[in-house]
């Protein structure tokens, strides 16, 4: 018989009082093998007796692979769990060695705690807003009190890691930030000037694309492109930091995770993002003054009339604005990384939060900074 | 080909990083069957070497054969029929965090056999009854302690039954007792599936009470000063270092070796 084609079987022989499986055949090739539930029941007669012991058998030309041998476990778990035990003494040594291995230990620990169902999460989601909230406010306030402590001179934080973030978020953003800027002047200038037309007042598209860039758009399109980059990396960072217990190691040594990992981020930013903001509103107007010059307003024209327009105060109203958004977005990715879990996934998520989060902060900011200037008539 | 012939060949071996050359020269060869050890001091190349083993890293200059054939020199698909056969834990773990145990164990199996779902859960089982860590199934890598984590990836190494075990300081971290265990655990299951074993460490409990065959790198000279049985090493190595090496635990190789086969 060909050991390859020949099925896997097994039959329950009884010598004496105790049954023994006879194992026959190829256990690791041949598609057609019995499963440990057909081998219970078949012994199921015999335990409900109170037999002692069920030995195991294997015929000479048996073939066998580590399949047998899980099945042999769980065999070995239903004979036990029925007071009667399994008797490999009659079979091959490797197999009682990876037995005994198998069963040296056997008492599992209590399960581990299972994840909640949706509906849990949900209603826990809900309640987490207000620690959420909580949790920012906490944030911000130790932050103030770790930036204050920096600036009195008495604080951990290394000037070198400022540098290091400065050079992370600013020279290397500022081609990202010069595309984006440019394109987003001339969508500025296009979008008025189908309006300017009309009246044949095509040079205040100049007034426009101004007002627009210094005071809106420039400080919120950096904004964006901060959030993805550096908040990003921050939350990417940090939350590595903590899976391989750096953080943790940051604490111990007698170090504040805030004045040593967070206040050179934020600062950091803080710096950049006005001079990116200055860089993205003048490329902005280069964009727009390029559109402007397809309809006839050259470029002194347009420069004059968006000198004209725009004043330092709406310069100054954005730059707060760039201040105001830098702060958010690094809180957000800093917050995320430090919150963040152990693992590879988590690290992940956190990344996500500090771009979700920040976009939020972003826009709700943005709102409540334009209704303040209106109120304040600046 | 021949079982007496040898399983693994290193010829003329150079590894570098970028320009920098960790060891050169390095040559021996393992037999089928053998428990291998790989030893020197911190920082040698210890685990260079088992990378450049398993095809991580690229040699510099030489040749290393596993049954015959070069890694680097293999296509696609004899690579990963090569893969197959190797199980591998890593210095560092490796284990995925964001898999339970379970479903750690159960990657091999699902990437390289038909086995039905039934059929690996019952394998992740025994796997992990094998290395003592039945019922820990739903636990994630983040929930058990060090060593728990270290028998957990020697369960995923042996998961395909691989002809090949590579292990970079598996009982690194562990107290003398558990870290004994773990490698008699590493001796007995290879011994039990058939395998040939690799392992780093300069743990000497483990060299002596474990190794057939070792080879010892030197970090000054960036080559390896010696290659044979331990035991013999350690009264006849040409070199005094490695007779110093060998010997600090001079007590060590008696009780260990004396308790192995009560
Ligand atoms: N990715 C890498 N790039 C550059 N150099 C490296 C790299 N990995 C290791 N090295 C260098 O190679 C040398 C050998 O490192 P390796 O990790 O192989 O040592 P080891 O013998 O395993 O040490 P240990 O016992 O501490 O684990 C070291 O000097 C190390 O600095
Ligand atoms: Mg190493």
């Amino acid at each position: 018989m060909n050991p390859l084609s020949s099925k896997a079987t097994f039959e329950i022989k009884h010598h004496g009082t105790n049954p023994c499986l006879l194992l026959e055949g190829n256990w690791r090739d041949s598609r057609e093998r019995p499963t440990v539930e057909a081998m219970e029941s078949a012994l199921d007669g015999a335990l409900n007796r109170g037999v002692p012991r069920v030995s195991i058998v294997l015929q000479d030309d048996v073939v066998w692979d580590a399949r047998l041998m899980a099945m042999l476990i769980r065999l070995h778990r239903y004979c036990r769990d029925r007071n009667s035990e399994l008797d490999l003494n009659a079979t091959p040594d490797a197999m009682q060695r990876l037995f005994r291995l198998a069963t040296a230990v056997d008492n599992p620990p209590s399960r581990p705690p299972k994840p909640p169902g949706f509906l849990a999460r949900l209603g826990e989601g809900l309640s987490h807003i207000a620690d959420d909230v909580g949790r920012f406010l906490a944030f911000i306030g130790e932050l103030a009190v770790a930036i204050l402590r920096f600036v009195t001179g008495r604080s951990q934080t290394r000037i070198r890691d400022l540098f290091y973030f400065i050079d992370l978020g600013g020279p290397k953003a500022v081609g990202i930030v010069s595309l984006i800027s440019v394109l987003v002047g001339m969508i500025l200038a296009y979008l008025g000037s189908v309006q300017l037309r009309q009246f044949g007042a095509e040079v205040y598209v100049a007034n426009l694309v101004g007002l627009g860039m210094v005071r809106e758009m420039g400080p919120l399109m950096t904004a964006v492109i901060m959030a993805g980059r550096t908040g990003a990396a921050y939350a990417a960072q940090l939350g590595t930091m903590q899976s391989n217990d750096e953080v943790d190691a940051v604490t111990t040594l007698g170090l504040s995770p805030m004045e040593y990992l967070v206040v050179p981020r934020v600062l950091a930013l803080i710096l950049v993002m006005p001079p990116l903001v200055i860089l993205s509103n003048s490329i902005g107007l280069g964009g727009g003054a390029l559109v402007a010059a397809g309809m006839d307003v050259n470029f002194v024209q347009f420069i004059n009339q968006a000198q004209d327009a725009v004043s330092l105060g709406d310069v100054t109203t954005g730059l707060v604005k760039a201040v105001v958004f830098a702060t958010l977005i690094a809180i957000a990715g800093c917050q995320a990384g430090l919150q963040s879990g152990r693992t590879s996934a988590a690290v992940g998520d956190a990344t996500t939060r500090a771009v979700v989060h920040a976009v939020v902060y972003l826009v709700v900011a943005d709102a409540v900074l334009n209704i303040l200037y209106d109120k304040l008539e600046i | 080909m021949t079982d007496e012939e040898d399983l693994i060949t290193v010829s003329n071996l150079t590894m570098a990083y970028g320009g920098r050359v960790i060891q050169r020269e390095i040559n021996f060869s393992i037999a089928r069957g053998d428990v291998f050890i790989i030893m020197g001091g911190s920082g040698c190349g210890k685990s260079t070497l088992l990378r450049h083993m398993i095809g991580l890293a690229i040699p510099a200059s030489g040749e290393i054969l596993i049954e015959g054939k070069n890694f680097f020199s293999a296509g696609d698909e004899e690579q990963k029929a090569m893969r197959r056969n190797w199980g591998i834990t890593y210095q560092s773990g490796g284990l995925f965090s964001d898999l339970t145990l379970g479903e750690n164990v159960a990657v091999p199996l699902q990437q390289y056999t038909a086995f039905t779902d039934g059929e690996i859960r019952d394998l992740v089982d025994y796997k992990l009854a094998l290395v003592g860590l039945y019922g820990y199934q739903a636990y994630y890598p983040g929930e058990i302690s060090g060593g728990m984590q270290k028998r957990a990836a020697l369960a995923r190494a042996i998961a395909l039954d691989p002809a090949i075990l590579f292990f970079d300081e598996p009982s690194a971290g562990l107290d003398p007792l558990s870290s004994r265990r773990l490698d008699e655990l590493i001796v007995e299951i290879s011994a039990s599936i058939g395998g040939t074993v690799v392992i780093v460490t300069h743990e000497l409990a483990s060299i002596f009470s474990i190794a057939t065959n070792a080879v010892f790198l030197d970090a000054e000279s960036h080559t390896q000063l010696d290659v044979g049985s331990p035991r013999h090493l350690v009264e006849n190595s040409r070199h005094a270092v490695v007779r110093q090496f060998l010997s600090r635990g001079n007590a060590m190789p008696v009780a260990i070796g004396g308790e192995r086969n009560p």
